[in-house]
């Protein structure tokens, strides 16, 4: 007899669906190892894009920016989801717990060209120049949200057994967080982390809207770029930050499997 | 320490962040919307509902008003094409996703591992992976020359299909993994009992798997629409000057444009829009449906 949960086009459609999935980004790394100038006029594997891209200076700036701010974010933006999540899953009698969840989550709610708007406006009247911290702030503003869900979701799963029978052994409160409750929630804490920083790593809408000299983070100086037209360089820059993402998911994957294993 | 310190010193930071970059800033966006536009870019604060005629109206030489249907299209083509998306990842992510439920445990996990990894990818890697294939003399259209299929084709760039396919795929794995979250936990004997009934497969997709998976679909819907009405990279990249949505539209206001209380104005709109759905999705939800 049949399988009758198996419908019969639904593989080959999830085949092709893959394909559609990783094709694009296939194409990318193809032809950032053409050497010809014209993107799709393939004419031999050469690696001179990738020397061109390395030596780049301006992209250099552009990653070094990024990472100080999508650093500087994920550890400001984490702090202040674990603080936030610890008192609204764990606290007693709170006082508007719902309306504090809400408004940790409040970046989630709107499309981010309005926050980058709002931001925009908002350092315009204060007359913030510094164009980094105008990044940092917002950056942190909008990756919190992404470093609490993980967060709350381990301390939800999580009984407070451990939590209460420290307390029982006269442990402190910052005792019983540093050696009972933070190991306990550290996977989710990473993974609330490890989002925030690519979230930041990614982020276009507001970099673009805040950038101004000196303060030109990754994907504005690509987009930038891809405005002169599409270039091999332009797609071993891709590659090259297609690697960087698949290993920092693979490592977050890997890590956040062994630390379940564990737990 | 007392709790009360912890609780309120816990959650201080947060609503002091969210109050001080986003509740205040909005506020001043809306107050912006009713500003009039500085002569030097920026603009003068006042009280006129000008921008918002502005979206309506056009002033000609003698100040009359006349109706313009160009901004109204674009906030019609926004909401279009994003509700267009969301069906598209819908009707894409229920046979992937059930797919993936049905395979065991270790093939389970690299392929929900598969869906995820390209959401990793930078976004502005992936819209441009886009412009390489569908551009003038791009892959596709090399592809189906040499298959004989065209001769000559206008550029695939540029156009409300190029906007709609970089959407969906920027947005697809949003739509997939709640999807695979509720079909995952659908019991396979409700399957086999729909056939046991006589129910054919398509019967037993239609009225047993899609109503299981709803609570998935909804939550995927908001995941995907909301940030499709504010997309900025796809209209800017795939759709051009011609094929604008709000969120370029809002973009070049605050850039080239210059005209800051028009730009606000339309970021007024776009949050009232987005509200507006969300509102209607809270209240069409069932109480059993979970919210997250």
């Amino acid at each position: 007899m049949t399988d009758v949960k198996r419908y019969p086009f639904a593989r080959s459609f999830t085949a092709l669906f893959f394909l559609y999935l990783y094709l694009p980004i296939g194409v990318v790394i193809f032809f950032s190892f053409n050497e010809n100038r014209l993107v799709s006029v393939w004419t031999g594997f050469s690696l001179k894009w990738y020397d061109s891209a390395l030596a780049n200076r301006a992209l250099m700036d552009a990653v070094k920016i990024s990472l100080t701010v999508a650093s500087i974010a994920t550890v400001l933006a984490t702090s202040v989801a674990l603080m936030a999540a610890l008192v609204i899953v764990r606290g007693r009698d709170v006082k508007f717990r719902r309306l504090s969840e809400t408004v940790v989550n409040l970046p989630l709610l709107l499309p981010e060209i309005v926050l980058a708007v709002a931001v925009l406006i908002l350092f315009s009247q204060l007359g913030l120049q510094n164009g980094m911290a105008k990044l940092i702030i917002a950056h942190t503003a909008f990756c919190i949200p992404f470093a609490f869900l993980p967060i709350r979701a381990r301390l939800q799963g999580m009984e407070p057994d451990f939590e209460e029978a420290a307390q029982d052994l006269y442990a402190t409160p910052w005792t019983t967080f540093r050696r009972v409750t933070f190991p306990l929630i550290a996977p989710g804490v990473f993974a609330g982390a490890m989002l925030a920083f690519v979230i930041s790593m990614d982020d276009f809408i507001t970099s673009n809207m805040l950038n101004s000299g000196g303060s030109t983070t990754l994907p504005v100086y690509i987009f930038g770029l891809i405005k002169q037209g599409t270039t091999p360089e332009l797609n071993a820059i891709s590659t090259l930050i297609v690697l960087g993402s698949l290993i920092l998911a693979t490592t977050a994957l890997i890590l956040t499997f062994r630390s379940e294993k564990r737990a | 320490m007392k709790p009360t310190d912890f609780r309120i010193w816990g959650l201080a930071p947060a609503w002091v962040i969210m109050a001080l970059t986003l509740v205040v800033p909005i506020g001043i966006v809306i107050l912006v919307s009713f500003a009039s536009r500085g002569a030097y870019g920026g603009f003068d604060w006042g009280f006129s509902p000008a921008s918002y005629a502005q979206i309506l109206f056009e002033e000609d030489w003698d100040g009359n008003l006349a109706f313009t249907p160009q901004y109204l299209s674009i906030i019609g083509r926004t909401l279009w094409l994003a509700g267009l998306t969301t069906a598209i990842c819908a009707a894409l992510a229920l046979p992937a996703a059930y797919t993936i439920a049905q395979a065991g445990g270790r093939a389970k996990a690299v392929l929900i591992y598969l869906v995820t990894l390209p959401f990793w990818v930078s976004m502005i890697v992936r819209v441009y992976a886009w412009i390489i294939i569908l551009g003038n003399d791009g892959v596709l259209e090399k592809t189906l020359r040499s298959l004989g299929l065209v001769t000559d084709i206008d550029s695939l760039l540029f156009t409300n299909g190029a906007m709609l396919t970089g959407l969906v795929y920027s947005y697809i794995p949003l739509m997939i993994l709640p999807v695979f979250a509720s079909i995952e936990k659908l019991d396979p004997a409700l399957i086999e009992a729909s056939h046991d009934l006589y129910g054919s497969r398509f019967t037993t997709a239609r009225r047993v798997i899609l109503p299981l998976a709803m609570p998935g679909l909804m939550a995927g819907a908001i995941l995907v629409f909301v940030p499709c009405l504010g997309a900025v990279l796809e209209p800017i990249l795939l759709g051009g000057g011609k094929a604008m949505l709000m969120g370029n539209l809002i973009q070049t206001q605050f850039g080239g444009g210059r005209n800051w209380p028009f730009g606000a104005a339309i970021a007024v709109v776009l949050m009232v829009l987005v509200m507006i759905f969300l509102m209607v999705n809270a209240l069409r939800a069932r109480p059993e449906v979970p919210h997250d």
